[in-house]
């Protein structure tokens, strides 16, 4: 009768057990680690043997012999984590520093040189035209739910010009009520409703921000963008009111020799609507490849607010009347600086990046 | 939607030139994309026949053709192979100019000379087959020599690609677009001509027609067409189509879509023998009925959408056998569709409810041109006067053509148009000037509406075909809008507004400007990370954590709303570094998102339809965050920038307090909270990026620290959780001061910007204490430093005597005693 290979194996497992607890460094597993587990290591020798074993037995001892190398590993993985936990606290350990005890003038700071954003500064461009006409400025958030950003727009569910907006739905309760602010109209509806509710109409305000469209990016549009409206809510305000703003603005951002013209648009929100396009900023108005030959750029849109807003939020349309605009904040910064590719703003490659002041 | 000027003229005199009428157009909110000149560059092509093909010695890709135009023979090299001898193509002789300024003149290719070109009809700009030659014996029966543009029958024209608002269901059609042009412009808009039925034999002995659900069908009309012969259209039908872009296909097809480009009303024929009963009713659809759509896709009917308030609702129109045909007003099934051997045509022509058509359409995923229009609202009043239509086009190809008398036509609920007291005051005070009530009232009858002039107002009554324009205050802007948009928004005066209140921006935004500023100055380059991350990224550092999902992503890397521009920040640097521009100071502004299940204060608002839903969103925050990058940067580095910062906006006392419990993705032994002394808010983080992140996003992980501050702008603008120093100032003392220094051996936990307010107010002489140095050595206890302080006295009254000195030494010696923290 022959005597298994396996015989005592239950009292080796249990040796390298012991062996791989008593490892106390990385570096001892490291090394220890092919005489574990690795080729020449108690249980490859094993392995070897089981060929001079029947076929039924070997599959037997085989199986057993498996399962003694699966714990064993499994052990020397625990080991190892374990090890690794220990490095990293010793590791941060060491490297522990209290920052109260920072003293200021030890520091090194060498001179360098910041750059602040393209659309920051566009941004605060544009803020300071309008804070100069008599506008104050209001913040929104950039999550808002479907009435916000739609219904209390004048787009009712399911209304065919919600798919004017490629909107982002972000998946909190109902479908659908949710969304990534497709523009930063609903500002405008935040802005009416606190008026009201406070009893502090007049409103002049521009609202700037970010906003999201679910458009995959190009050169001329990117994924979230930045754009900036415009809201007056006052007694006596017409179309006149709102063409001549519109053209003291172009004129005051872009140049004297920079025109603005009206022509019909439609938006859901605004009752007559328009599209405002300036004078092309590359040709100055001679016609262009940029302007399709027609002097002429689309920059906005903008129109009286229709009656139906003003009922969302509760304004006597009686009393008061008001219109609204809105355009792009990196779309001016595109015209204005012959931005070639938007995706620019994104990449933040820093040479790019450098060579804003 | 692409108009020919061709058929504008058929409706109103247009002697403009193509640049003045695209002015108009634009000015009209028919604003034009593009001008297209068909026939343009074709007027030298003539038919060719090919009389010989020869191999050209040492190529194999090109071959010498001989043609005839009519004056003998024309050597010519062509590469197409796509035709034989005796075809007919069309010849580009030299001196041609084709379409696009392509000017033809002799070559010599491989030693043979070409005498002009063969043409391809992508290359003569007729579409876009570049298979080989256009061979014209496939289309026409080609005479040798003739002018192409007369072998195919095309006649110049000028197509104008119109994009058509939304609230404009009226232009979407020649005769709209015509008739804002004839309105403008002064001058009369003609009909077109129709048909009358011409077969005594009443349409219901032959056919039925009914609606079951009002609701969603306002009118079914059904003519019966009989001795049909289905076969191609004439050319020039083929040519107005092809010109709009679409595909000819045969005569009755071709006939519902000239009708529908031309007066905008879609129809649809049947093919009456696969129509059980010759009957057609429309119904809602019931749950479980599927149809076949032409694209061959089944489809299930009367399922609810994932779109809000979507419950399914789709109408189809069935045959007497209730079997369902189609999808009423968006696409027709295989069954009843027409086919050659078709000989009795049921015409169905009517109006649907616009939103059903518009949710079957979106949630179906069919878009036709049909459901365009319908969505947008067909004049419900055209249904037969469209049939009409369809009947004069087709019998130009069936002379014989049969329409049984008293068409078929069944209303079910159509819109009443409404009808508008306009006062004079009502149109001054929305556009700012008065419009002259005659001139008002002329603008508005060009549309088509009704006008009755008042003492000092007009009753106006909006046409069927403007479903766009709403009742009482709202129809009221709608009709000023279109009285502005014909009167043309550019005569309208400018004005400019005045009011009392000033602009300004509010001190949340001056303080982001502010912050801005600082931070700026001081070296750090401003970054725009993306806002959507994967849910790897978000699991970096909120493993487990709630997140907010995009429902409908457009990338798997871009489905989670931030929680921290860290992550954004340290990638952006990272490829930075590897293209070895690694050395900056890199921060962003923005805003980072909680999901409200664990936001601290989730922001609760209302939505849903009529907003009558209460609803939990999630909590933005707004923060700067900076990753300090430079060679010798690091935790030191951040802390210094804070304290520039905080000294700049002016806040009272923030301590710089070591934090066991860092956010991950922040060094665990190397952060320190922000903690404003006054209100316990904590403003921010400083301190340095954990290497583990760093290694899980950069490709090399650098040999490098990055320091970190995280301010948080929200807390910072808010001057109950920020304090702000006194803005009061104080003239220095005239007497002089004295500077004493004090070390201090401390116990860890004592913080060393504690330590120093508690000097300060260990006396009231005390002017300022400053930390000047740390020691930690083998010298002191383990689990204390050593801080140096330089503590500046001074009265206001007097020069300061020995004694107050040492007794102010002594105070501040006992005070510091008090927190543990012995003299050295």
């Amino acid at each position: 009768m022959t005597t298994s290979p396996l015989e005592n194996l239950a009292e080796q497992t249990t040796e390298l057990l012991t062996t791989i607890e008593g490892l106390s460094t990385l570096d001892a597993l490291r090394e220890a680690e092919a005489s574990l587990t690795g080729k020449r290591s108690v249980l490859s020798g094993l392995q070897k043997s089981l060929g001079s074993l029947e076929p039924e037995e070997r599959k037997a001892a085989g199986a057993q012999l498996q399962e003694a190398r699966r714990v064993v590993e499994s052990a020397l993985e625990e080991r190892r984590r374990l090890l690794n936990r220990e490095a990293r606290l010793a590791l941060l350990e060491a490297d522990r520093l209290d920052l109260g005890d920072v003293v200021p003038r030890d520091v090194r700071w060498p001179l360098s040189i910041g750059h602040p954003g393209l659309v920051a500064l566009t941004q605060r461009e544009l803020e300071d035209v309008f804070v100069g006409m008599g506008f104050t400025v209001a913040d929104g958030p950039e999550v808002e739910s479907d009435w916000f950003n739609f219904e209390a727009l004048n787009i009712p569910p399911a209304h065919p010009a919600r798919g004017l907006w490629d909107t982002f739905y972000v998946d909190l309760g109902e479908p659908e009520t949710v969304v990534l602010r497709t523009h930063t109209s609903p500002t405008q509806i935040h802005l009416m409703e606190h008026a009201v509710a406070t009893d502090t109409l007049p409103i002049h305000s521009v609202m700037p921000g970010r906003c999201y469209r679910r458009d995959t990016p190009d050169a001329r549009h990117l994924m979230g963008f930045h754009q900036i409206e415009g809201l007056v809510v006052d007694r006596g305000i017409s179309f006149g009111d709102l063409a001549g703003v519109i053209e003291t603005f172009t004129r005051a951002y872009f140049g004297p020799d920079i025109a603005s013209r009206l022509r019909p648009g439609y938006f859901p929100f605004t009752e007559p609507s328009a599209e405002f396009e300036v004078t092309c900023t590359i040709c100055r108005g001679d016609g262009c490849r940029t302007c399709s030959f027609t002097g002429w750029i689309e920059l906005g849109g903008c129109g009286m607010l229709d009656p139906a807003v003003l009922e969302a939020v509760g304004i006597d349309g009686d009393e008061w009347s008001g219109f609204a605009f809105g355009f792009g904040i990196d779309r001016c910064a595109q015209m204005r600086h012959q931005l070639g590719d938007m995706r620019a703003l994104i990449e933040n490659d820093t040479r790019f990046l450098e060579q804003l002041s | 939607m692409k108009v020919s000027l061709n058929w504008l003229q058929e409706f109103v005199d247009l002697p403009e030139s193509v640049d003045q009428l695209r002015v108009i157009l634009d000015d009209l909110g028919l604003v034009v994309d593009g001008v297209e000149h068909v026939g343009e560059g074709l007027s030298d092509v003539v038919v060719a026949r090919v009389d010989e093909i020869r191999a050209i010695e040492g190529a194999d890709r090109i071959r010498l053709v001989v043609v005839d135009a009519g004056h003998g023979p024309v050597e010519i090299v062509c590469g197409a192979m796509n035709f034989v001898v005796g075809n007919h193509v069309p010849l580009a002789p030299v001196g041609a100019v084709l379409p696009g300024g392509f000017a033809i003149a002799e070559r010599t290719m491989r030693g043979v000379t070409s005498h002009g070109m063969l043409c391809s009809s992508r290359e003569l700009g007729l579409d876009d087959d570049h298979q080989g030659l256009m061979v014209l014996d496939e289309l026409v029966v080609p005479r040798v020599g003739e002018k192409l543009l007369d072998a195919l029958k095309i006649t110049f024209d000028v197509i104008f690609d119109l994009s058509i608002e939304i609230n404009r269901p009226d232009a979407w059609s020649v005769e709209g677009v015509a008739r804002d042009l004839a309105t403008r412009l002064g001058r009369t808009l003609r009909e077109p001509a129709v048909a009358d039925t011409n077969d005594p034999t009443p349409s219901d002995s032959f056919a039925a027609a009914g609606i079951d659900d009002p609701d969603l069908c306002g009118r079914l009309s059904v003519s019966v067409l009989r001795n049909v012969k289905v076969r191609p259209s004439p050319a020039w039908v083929a040519q107005r189509l092809k010109n709009a872009g679409m595909r000819p296909i045969s005569n009755v097809v071709d006939a519902s879509n000239f009708v529908m480009l031309e007066l905008g009303q879609p129809t649809h024929p049947y093919d009456a023998a696969h129509v059980a009963k010759r009957t057609l009713r429309a119904r809602r659809a019931r749950d479980g009925e599927t149809l076949t759509t032409l694209d061959g896709v089944e489809r299930e009917l009367a399922k609810a959408g994932r779109g809000l308030g979507d419950t399914g609702e789709d109408c189809v129109i069935v045959d007497g056998d209730d079997r369902v045909l189609g999808l009423a007003g968006v696409m027709g099934g295989a069954a009843s569709e027409i086919n050659d051997d078709t000989t009795d045509v049921l015409l169905e022509a009517a109006f649907f409810d616009p939103m059903t058509i518009a949710r079957s359409s979106k949630r179906h995923g069919l878009r036709s041109e049909a459901s365009n229009r319908f969505e947008r609202g067909v004049d419900p009043q055209l249904a037969l006067r469209a049939a009409a239509r369809f009947v004069e086009i087709l019998s130009q190809s069936v002379p014989d053509l049969v329409w049984l008398s008293n068409p078929l036509d069944v209303w079910g609920n159509v819109p009443t148009p409404p009808t508008i007291s306009l006062r004079d005051a009502d149109v001054q005070r929305l556009l700012g000037v008065p419009i002259d009530r005659g001139q008002v009232a002329t603008l508005l009858r060009g549309l088509g509406f009704d006008v009755k002039e008042k003492k000092r107002r007009l009753k106006v009554t909006a046409p069927s075909s403007r479903l766009d324009v709403r009742e009482g205050d709202l129809g009221r802007a709608d009709v000023i809008e279109e009285v502005a948009r014909l009167f043309s928004y550019r005569r309208l005066p400018r004005h400019n507004p005045t009011w009392p209140e000033l602009g300004y921006l509010t001190a949340r935004q001056q303080l982001r400007r502010h912050v801005r500023d600082v931070v700026v100055d001081l070296g750090v380059t401003e970054a725009w990370t993306p806002t959507l991350g994967s849910d790897e990224d978000f699991d970096l550092l909120h493993p487990g954590v709630a997140r907010v999902r995009v429902t409908n992503p457009l990338a798997s890397d871009e489905v989670v709303l931030r929680a921290t521009m860290l992550t954004g920040l340290v990638r952006a640097w990272a490829k930075n570094f590897e293209r070895g521009t690694g050395d900056v100071i890199i921060g962003e502004f923005g805003v980072v998102f909680q999901h409200p299940s664990v936001a601290l204060t989730p922001r609760v608002t209302r939505g849903g339809a009529g907003g009558s839903l209460a609803l939990a969103l999630p909590a933005e925050n707004e923060r700067l965050t900076v990753v300090l990058a430079r060679p010798e940067d690091d935790a030191r580095s951040a802390v210094a920038l804070w304290n520039v910062l905080a000294h700049r906006l002016g806040l009272a006392d923030v301590v710089v307090r070591s934090t066991s419990e860092a956010p991950r993705g922040l060094h665990p032994s190397r952060t320190a909270e922000l903690v404003d002394r006054t209100s316990g808010a904590q403003l921010g983080f400083v301190g340095e990026v954990d290497a583990e992140l760093v290694d899980a996003i950069a490709a090399v992980p650098p040999p490098r620290r990055l320091g970190v501050l995280d301010v948080d702008l929200d807390a910072l603008a808010d001057v109950r959780l920020a304090t702000r120093a006194s803005t009061f100032v104080r003239v220095p003392s005239r007497y002089p001061s004295a500077v004493i220094d004090l070390a201090f051996v401390t116990p860890r936990p004592v913080n060393a910007g504690d330590l120093a307010y508690s000097l300060r107010q260990a006396s009231e002489l005390v002017e300022e204490v400053t930390l000047f140095d740390v020691y930690e050595g083998p010298s002191l206890r383990e689990g204390t430093r050593s801080l140096a302080y330089n503590v500046r006295l001074s009265s206001e009254e007097h020069t300061l005597s020995d004694d107050e000195i040492t007794r102010a030494r002594a105070a501040l010696i006992e005070i510091a005693a008090s927190l543990g923290a012995v003299l050295r």
